[in-house]
């Protein structure tokens, strides 16, 4: 009679997914996308990546630690955060470019407005938009070659990305002949390998598809915004003028980055079914806009950092059907 | 996922968690008469019964020790012969202290006289039949212990034409209503047939999990109609049952009555049937004792009233320290604060834990997976923020009221949120607000 026992709330069982698990999940996933970021542009990479998660993780410590708040950057959000940031910068920015970026998207997108699920927007998107702002050369020209091919994945085109040739084709040469070789089967192949020139995390498609698939299937990752998102891109390639096929739309670009790993993003993305349907297609909608008639030749960060502005609004206006509520269709009557 | 379970007319979100039956084979072994019972006079949804008995009275097995209180209400009967040693505030494993009556045995079984076969029963009407059922103190066996009269007697402007036998037991862990459907599979059917007879309901579906394949099996072979529905919890929970087998939505607020269904438990049938076959009240039932806390997990036949220690002694007591004392599942049970606790006719099973469940709760991060697995489509992690926030208004415009607290949101929660506390939480402060 005199034991004690712990007496806490039902459930007494829990699933085995928690925050920190899911973390280091969604890094290992994007593990292969960099190392053969790292074959492609050299130990560079790493640096940068290191750098950035460095500082990613030091500010959230410091930040958390002036807060007078627990410090928690063993749960793996910093690291991601820090990682993605890497993914998004061109692998020839000077070193100090992550650090800063980082310390923008933990201090202020992140624990200025509390921490691990209470920013508003991705802090990693953030990160870019304000290094985007701030030093626009570095963000739009320091490239690299990869080791296996060129920047534009066509031979003879060594100084743009595939996206910012398809927007100034002119400025390259005949347009019509620059178009017909960015559409090309052998341009598209070293598209979708990741043969070509870009931010660090976003070249190979394939291996970003291969880790966003695994997240997926574990239920890290939501389907329902990548499908939206790659689906209304290709509805929006067919239906409005662009001079770029499908294939080059979906895999160019930071698309299935951002699509699969940025968009889906737990706290900045609606929690509803029909809230995620429809952020994923207006991801795919803004980005499609953006590079067709935007300035940047690519949207994919900015259409998500628009669309995770409108996640509460979408939240409140799609609120799930309780079981047993009276729909008009079903006619369900009393 | 959910696209593919609605084809499949099943309810929509639910989760798996690992069932660890390890007493699907065990058999019902029936625990000896304790030497005390302590007899709550409120194990039912309802008003409690008032006491009919005073300290020194003398008892028998099925003497009638409170009487019913209104409608909604049961009487309860003495479980064990003795001598009644007082009327005192007890544990409780529901309301945490309550009113309760202790008996000591004097080691014999003396039972009630009136308690003998009644050979005749089938002769008995529609409302002899409901009365003997409330009489015998009946109520729901499955957990909620709701009354089972007054769900046998629905309003005439809603006629019943299906009534589904639950046979589930989505519950991890616990096995009693499997091992009862394989022992008493008879007395269950003629318990079945009785209520659909009571509910003048032109069908009788059983709904089994196929985890329990084996009992389906054997009403089949009876002839009667047996849906084998996907192990996934909460399968049993009376809305999502009907959902899957019918494929009728209970209307937010509604009874199963309302889409013409009534759904009794396995358990209930069969009490339900020994107390019209042979007037024996409700003085015991079966339960589970199992969990990795204690010796040898057993079905058991318990008295009413016995007190948990008493079972664990039987289950060869404790492996280890003991954390915690759970009644019911794992996933709706309650943990108890003390061993004196008694089993009431609700409890379906004691799980004994040697771990607690560490519950340090994180910041939401919004993973949706609450909103993914909810099978009342409601969206937990918005309802717990607002009654966080003491914003009940908005939690009841989000549903909080359609909550049936099975604990799929928190099971999923990767932030560890302990999200069925606050949504029971903000349930009672909606009631009390609106009263």
């Amino acid at each position: 009679m005199n034991e004690l026992f712990v007496v806490s709330a039902s459930p007494h069982v829990r699933g085995k997914m928690n925050i920190d698990l899911a973390m280091r999940l969604v890094i290992i996933a994007l593990v292969p996308a960099l190392s053969y970021s790292v074959f492609l542009f050299g130990i560079r990479v790493l640096i940068i990546t290191a750098i950035s998660i460095g500082a990613s993780v030091a500010c959230e410590a410091l930040m958390q630690k002036m807060l007078g708040k627990k410090i928690t950057v063993t749960d793996g959000s910093a690291v991601l955060t820090g990682l993605l940031l890497a993914f998004n910068l061109p692998p020839a920015v000077p070193l100090w470019l992550p650090a800063i970026g980082s310390a923008f998207a933990i201090i202020f997108a992140k624990q200025l407005f509390g921490g691990l699920g209470y920013n508003f927007i991705n802090p990693a998107l953030a990160g870019r938009a304000f290094l985007m702002a701030s030093w626009p050369l570095f963000m739009t020209k320091a490239w690299l070659a990869p080791a296996n091919g060129t920047l534009s994945g066509i031979d003879g085109i060594t100084s743009a990305t595939p996206l910012s040739l398809l927007k100034n084709a002119a400025n390259y040469g005949d347009p019509s002949i620059i178009v017909r070789q960015l559409n090309d089967f052998d341009t598209i192949k070293n598209i979708f390998f990741g043969n070509i020139g870009g931010c660090i995390g976003e070249t190979s498609a394939l291996l970003l598809l291969i880790g966003g698939l695994f997240l997926i299937i574990i239920r890290v990752v939501d389907y329902r915004i990548v499908v939206g998102y790659l689906v209304s891109v290709a509805v929006l390639v067919f239906v409005l003028p662009t001079k770029g096929t499908l294939m080059f739309h979906l895999f160019s670009g930071g698309l299935f980055l951002g699509a699969f790993f940025m968009a889906t993003d737990w706290v900045t993305s609606p929690v509803t079914h029909k809230g995620r349907w429809i952020f994923g297609a207006g991801c795919g909608i803004l980005t499609i806009i953006i590079r067709i008639w935007g300035g940047y030749p690519e949207g994919v960060s900015y259409s998500i950092l628009l669309m995770n502005v409108f996640t509460p609004l979408i939240d409140s206006l799609t609120k799930e059907r309780v079981f047993g509520e009276l729909s008009k269709k079903k006619g369900v009557k009393k | 996922m959910a696209i593919l379970d609605s084809m499949l007319k099943g309810f929509v979100g639910g989760v798996h968690p690992p069932e660890n039956k390890i007493t699907e084979h065990g058999g019902i072994e029936t625990a000896p008469i304790p030497k005390k019972v302590y007899i709550p006079f409120s194990q039912h949804t309802g008003k409690p019964a008032c006491p009919l008995v005073q300290k020194d009275d003398v008892v028998k097995i099925g003497t009638k020790i409170g009487e019913s209180e209104g409608y909604i209400s049961v009487p309860v009967h003495a479980s064990i012969s003795g001598k009644v040693t007082g009327l005192i505030s007890h544990p409780h494993p529901v309301l945490g202290c309550s009113l309760c009556c202790i008996i000591e045995s004097n080691g014999g079984e003396e039972w009630e006289q009136s308690i003998t076969e009644n050979a005749d029963y089938e002769t008995l009407s529609k409302e002899d039949l409901v009365n003997a059922i409330k009489e015998a103190g009946i109520v729901g066996l499955g957990g909620a212990a709701f009354p089972t009269h007054v769900k046998l007697s629905p309003p005439s402007d809603k006629p019943i034409d299906t009534l589904i036998v639950n046979g589930c037991e989505c519950e991890p862990m616990l096995t009693a209503d499997h091992q009862l459907m394989l022992e008493q599979a008879e007395d269950i059917i003629k318990g079945a047939r009785m209520f659909q007879k009571i509910l003048e309901a032109q069908h009788l579906i059983f709904g089994i999990e196929d985890n329990k394949k084996d009992a389906a099996k054997i009403f089949r072979r009876e002839g009667l109609e047996v849906r084998v529905l996907k192990t996934k919890y909460p399968q049993g929970a009376e809305k999502q049952l009907i959902k899957a087998i019918l494929d009728r939505e209970v209307p937010r607020g509604g009874l199963p009555m309302d889409v013409g269904c009534v759904v009794q438990n396995v358990g209930t049938c069969y009490a339900a049937f020994q107390a019209v076959a042979f007037n024996k009240p409700l003085i015991d039932r079966v339960m589970t004792v199992t969990g990795d806390g204690i010796k040898t997990p057993k079905n058991v036949l318990v008295r009413i009233g016995t007190p948990v220690i008493d079972l664990i002694q039987f289950c060869g007591g404790y492996t280890g320290k003991p954390k915690m004392i759970i009644f019911g599942g794992p996933m709706m049970g309650i943990a108890q604060y003390s061993e004196a606790v008694p089993v009431i006719k609700g409890t379906s099973g004691i799980i004994i834990s040697t771990q607690a469940w560490d519950t340090e709760e994180g910041p939401c991060v919004r993973c949706a997976h609450c909103v993914d697995v909810c099978p009342m489509g409601l969206m937990p992690c918005e309802i717990y923020k607002f009654v966080q926030n003491k914003n009940f208004d908005k939690a009841k415009e989000y549903g909080v009221l359609d909550c049936i607290e099975c604990g799929c949101c928190a099971y999923d929660c990767t932030a560890r949120i302990p999200l069925v506390h606050y949504l029971k939480y903000g349930k009672n402060e909606v009631w009390r607000l609106s009263k």
